[in-house]
């Protein structure tokens, strides 16, 4: 009977031999957390950044480079130091910093390196690297960092930092990670897929005190790294930088776009500051320091700040109305019978005569016929399908849209129709008298200079645009994305641009602009002037030049400069001619445009106006509908929503309007 | 004139080759534990772990010899002068011994040393074998026949504790299993078993639903029996089962914090969550599976095993060599062992049943059931089912002392075995 017990025994050992089986199944083949890449400590994965891509200027000149710096990283555990103050002296730090570094460093890991000082440069490090050999536990590792030809562009380039933590939860794919950097703003965000290029992988054994035993299986899984492809920007470095001294001690912008390719040649947004700052291992405290200037010089103004348009609008009236047919080239308006005030000239019988003078009757007139246009016999009906038809015109000019420009957070700008306005007055409770202002470019209207400066080119290519880039060549094939190759129409046939042209000639040969104007070389300009309660009046200048076969076209935005012949139109003419021919003829007006300074004016966002003044704001439009013209220009902080202020724009207006006072027109 | 036949035609090649097979994959496996990759670490270099146990397995050879050369009867005859003398190297080690590893359990002769409770284990099985050989003894009836028994396995137990080597004293509860063949009743491995499973489930739960669950599975147990039997005391029985269950449930709050040793206490402990202490007990155990686990199912190959190799398993060559082959060999390696081992101490069972007297039938069970346990304990540490016992896994470890004792103990019985045909059954 007791032999049988060998079966239990046998059974017994069988048992033991298959669970052991089943577990390590289990944790050799079905139990990936085991598996080499996810829980191997004796093989590291090594990633290796690639440097950067670099960026060029239209000429093949270099603006954005990569500089090796040098990370300083420390092994607490192996850390012999027996003279601290001595080594603090060489790094140029308190024994305060180094103490909470190597707390930080030893709360980590005592046995893993980590960060102990970040990008030191290649001067830093050549002068301490002969006095580390005498401590032990730090070594090290080489890094990048963006570096700029030139201080300018700062904006438009944008630049480059540590990967913050929302950005981390949010990507799709788990690509980036602590500690990377990853391009924030400008064309380092935009092209960052681009301009990152591939990262490499190495698999290196570690023992287990994490010293590095050769590369695992002989590098046979290894990746190298690819650096990230070149950018060629349309960008004139010369110019660019000549029209950052320009701007100098003002607050706007200058954007001038090669009209035949839509490339960005220039692009200022004053005041700006040495992209280097931010390129360094004092990141943190210069980023604060801008985010905190009142200026704001981290606002992209070229692509965010919004403005009224003022009468370079006028331009877009002109060529809507001889395309729709409601006037002609010899088409005259007086001043007779116009809620628009207007200032005194010559008299315009001519759309060409009416764009040079600039007249605030002569395009109230033609918008008035634009809007009833049609043959509707109710006049709140008319000019509801009116304004549509009108929206759908002007919408062809990238007005009230955005351009799709390869820059980020680029405005859309407001372009009202007639649903726009059906939300304040209600459907048919509204017609043309209650929105005239938009036609001397006032009102709800609202663009950017980068829309005015490809309004400029649709002007000189005659009726057709490309989208506005930075980047006209992406890597070394230069391949430029497909839809900067796209011709977008305005539906505006070229014959009728002429009269227009005529109009901007005569206003830089003799119209409001005519004191910047550069002997040798043919400009088509147009001022504008935005009316600004809180300070002096935006001055807008669009231009280009030569009128003949247009190489550039600009839009120059000076904040409370006045009007736009005072500083917008001899900016623009001296980048123009800076641009065609290489120098500057006219020294005085060049030298009188960069001792402007205009930072006196501005009023800040963070100043309150008088608390009085406000106040009486609203009574004047609760109590008088005088001044509650819904269409006056309000001052307004670019980039803030227009208000929207149902019950003042309900008043009738009309009638009580006083004549002469509202609009300026220069 | 019978026993001149060579001892090649009787003796069981099935075990030879089971054990000469071992023998190869673990010194191949010591090789990769030591290997350096920028030393190129010779295999036979005399310096490192894996050149010495060749030489032991030079060795071994020579005393498998001389186990084959001397006659059979030697090994019963001189049972209790061999329990004798391992008992009187035990006493010496204690006064005598070197400090290794804080054991005092080393004999250092020159520049070799021997661990005499390696051999312990040869002396209790030759001794219980030749007690139980008197077909008198009856351990199904005689409460007083187990008495000797205990003694002899208690005495050198007690001498191992004292020199502080615990691991290798809990080999004994292998003895267990010849005793149950032997006619030990069944309730008495059930009863360790079962202890030692609510040990674990205690630890895991909370002790109050596993009461409850005990009460229940009893009720069903009392509902469903046949009505005689519960007649007959299977309701008393039942009952006292399960309150002596539940008393092991509460008593292990105070065996876990009165009885066992502090690390003793850990090493249960990181065997049920070995991420309560990850750099200190557990360390090993998370080491270890990781480097099993990284090998997958064909491994990284050999002399490709990174985790052994730098160090993070700890005692690569020698209690952790089962580590060696989970990564550098994958699944497949694992799974080899694993049936080299259950091939080999079942065949050893089979053997020890055919013997025709009992003390070689005893015997025989003794060496399956010390490398069955050895097994049980060493690759269970190893793959995190078992705690860590720092025992060696038998032909496979690095070390002089246990290849020797366990090719001895082996060969003894192969010997026995191999003279069968020419003994008169005494049982």
């Amino acid at each position: 009977m007791l032999e049988s017990r060998r079966f239990v025994i046998i059974g017994f050992f069988a048992l033991v031999g298959v669970i052991y089986l089943l577990r390590l199944f289990y944790l050799q083949v079905l139990d990936e957390s085991y598996s080499i890449e996810s829980s191997s400590n004796s093989i590291k994965r090594v990633t290796e950044i690639p440097f950067r891509g670099q960026i060029y200027d239209r000429y093949g000149k270099l603006i954005v480079y990569n500089t090796p710096v040098y990370d300083l990283l420390v092994t607490p555990s192996k850390v012999r130091m027996d003279d601290t103050l001595r080594f603090c002296k060489v790094l140029g730090i308190e024994k305060r910093d180094f103490d909470s570094l190597m707390t930080a460093a030893g709360n980590y890991s005592r046995v893993k390196p980590s960060l102990f000082l970040r990008q030191l440069s290649k001067e830093d490090f050549a002068s301490i690297q002969d006095i580390m050999v005498d401590y032990s536990g730090f070594e090290f590792a080489k890094s990048s960092l963006r570096t700029y030809t030139a201080p300018t562009l700062a904006n438009t380039l944008g630049y480059v930092s540590e990967v913050t933590k929302g950005q981390l939860e949010r990507q799709e794919e788990p690509y980036y990670r602590q500690g990377d950097y990853i391009g924030q703003s400008g064309v380092e965000k935009i092209y960052e897929n681009e301009l990152r290029g591939k990262r490499g992988t190495k698999f290196v054994m570690q023992n287990v005190n994490g010293v590095y035993k050769g590369p695992w299986k002989n590098g046979e899984l290894d990746t190298m790294a690819v650096a990230g492809e070149n950018l060629h920007t349309g960008l004139d470095l010369e110019v660019q930088q000549y029209a950052d001294s320009l701007m100098v001690n003002k607050v706007g912008s200058v954007v001038a776009i090669e009209p035949k390719t839509g490339q960005i040649i220039s692009m200022v947004s004053a005041p700006t500051y040495d992209p280097n700052i931010l390129a360094s291992r004092y990141f943190s405290k210069n980023f604060a320091a801008l985010a905190r200037n009142p200026y704001k010089p981290l606002f992209n103004r070229p692509v965010m700040a919004s403005y009224r348009p003022g009468s370079t609008f006028k331009l877009i009236q002109a060529l809507i109305g001889l395309q729709e047919g409601v006037i002609t080239p010899g088409s005259g308006f007086t001043h007779a019978n116009c809620p628009v005030g207007c200032h005194n000239h010559p008299a315009t019988s001519t759309v060409a005569l009416g764009v040079a003078h600039s007249c605030n009757p002569y395009f109230y007139n033609v918008f008035r016929r634009l809007i009833y246009k049609n043959n509707i016999k109710n006049t709140f009906r008319a000019s509801a399908v009116g304004l549509d038809a009108w929206h759908d015109d002007i919408a062809k000019f990238g007005i009230g849209q955005r351009l799709g420009i390869d820059l980020p957070s680029e405005y859309k700008g407001n372009l009202p129709n007639k649903k726009y306005y059906d939300r304040f007055y209600g459907e048919y409770r509204w017609k043309f008298s209650n929105i005239y202002s938009l036609s001397i470019g006032e009102g709800e209207l609202l663009i950017t200079p980068l829309k005015m400066a490809n309004v400029a080119a649709i002007i000189a290519n005659r009726g057709y645009f490309y989208t506005p880039h930075v980047i006209h060549g992406i890597g070394d094939k230069r391949t430029v994305k497909p839809e900067f190759l796209e011709r977008h129409e305005t539906g505006v046939e070229p014959h009728n641009f002429e009269p227009v042209i005529e109009g901007m000639i005569g206003a830089v040969e003799a119209g409001t602009a005519r004191r910047s104007r550069v002997e040798g070389i043919s400009i088509a300009g147009k001022t504008g002037t935005s009316q600004n309660k809180r300070g002096d009046d935006h001055s807008i200048f669009i231009a280009f030049a030569p009128v003949e076969d247009p190489k550039i076209a600009i839009a120059v935005f000076v904040e409370n400069a006045g009007a736009g012949g005072s500083a917008a139109a001899p900016i623009a003419n001296l980048i123009i001619e800076k641009y065609l021919s290489r120098k500057v003829t006219n020294k005085a007006l060049e030298e009188r445009m960069m001792k402007l300074d205009l930072m006196s004016k501005v009023i800040l966002p963070t100043q309150k106006k008088p608390a009085s003044a406000d106040s009486t704001k609203k009574k004047t439009e609760e109590t008088k509908p005088v001044n509650g013209d819904p269409n006056s220009p309000e001052n307004r902080r670019p980039g803030t929503p227009h208000p929207n202020n149902p019950a003042a724009m309900r008043k009738p207006v009309v009638a009580t309007l006083p004549k002469g006072n509202q609009q300026k027109a220069l | 004139m019978a026993e001149s036949k060579p001892i090649t035609k009787n003796v069981d090649w099935m075990v030879v080759l089971i054990y000469i097979a071992c023998l190869a994959i673990g010194w191949l496996n010591i090789y990769a534990a030591v290997y350096n990759p920028e030393a190129h670490t010779s295999m036979f270099d005399l310096s490192n772990n894996a050149g010495k146990q060749l030489m032991w397995i030079g060795t071994a050879a020579l005393l498998i010899v001389c186990i084959l050369v001397i006659d059979y009867k030697f090994y019963e005859t001189f049972s209790f002068v061999i329990y004798a003398v391992v008992i009187f190297l035990l006493v010496v080690v204690l006064f005598a011994g070197s400090n290794i590893n804080g054991s005092r359990s080393w004999i250092k002769l020159g520049s070799f040393s021997l661990q005499p409770a390696e051999f312990s284990k040869l002396a209790i099985s030759l001794a219980i074998s030749k007690y139980l050989s008197d077909p008198a003894i009856s351990l199904t009836r005689k409460l007083k026949d187990y008495y000797p028994i205990m003694g002899i396995i208690a005495l050198p137990a007690f001498l191992i504790l004292l020199s502080n080597e615990t691991g290798s004293m809990l080999v004994f509860a292998s003895f267990a299993i010849v005793l149950y063949r032997e006619g030990m009743p069944g309730f008495i491995p059930a009863i360790g078993i079962i202890g030692a499973a609510l040990l674990i489930i205690t630890l895991l739960f909370v002790k109050w639903y596993i009461a409850g669950a005990i009460i229940v599975i009893a009720g069903l147990v009392i509902w469903l029996m046949p009505v005689m039997t519960r007649r007959r005391g299977g309701l008393w029985a039942t009952i006292i089962i399960a309150i002596g269950m539940i008393g092991i449930v509460f008593g292990v709050d105070f065996f876990m914090n009165n009885v066992l040793q502090k690390h003793q206490r850990g090493r249960i402990m990181v065997l049920l969550d070995p991420d309560s202490d990850p750099r200190g007990i557990g360390w090993n155990v998370i080491q270890s599976k990781i480097a099993i686990g990284s090998g997958g199912l064909t491994g990284k190959g050999f002399l490709q095993g990174t985790q052994t190799k730098f160090d993070f398993v700890p005692e690569q060559s020698t209690d952790f060599i089962f580590c060696t082959v989970g990564e550098e060999h994958g699944f497949l390696g694992t799974a080899i062992v694993v049936f080299l081992f259950i091939a080999l101490i079942s065949r050893l069972v089979v053997l020890a049943e055919r013997q025709r007297s009992r003390f070689a039938r005893v015997y025989g069970y003794c060496v399956a059931g010390i490398i069955f346990f050895h097994f049980l304990v060493n690759v269970g540490m190893t793959i995190g089912l078992m705690p860590v016992i720092g025992i060696p896994l038998p032909f496979f470890s690095y070390g002089g002392s246990s290849l020797w004792s366990f090719s001895v103990l082996l060969f003894i019985f192969l010997k026995i075995d191999a003279q069968r045909p020419f003994t008169l059954s005494r049982a």
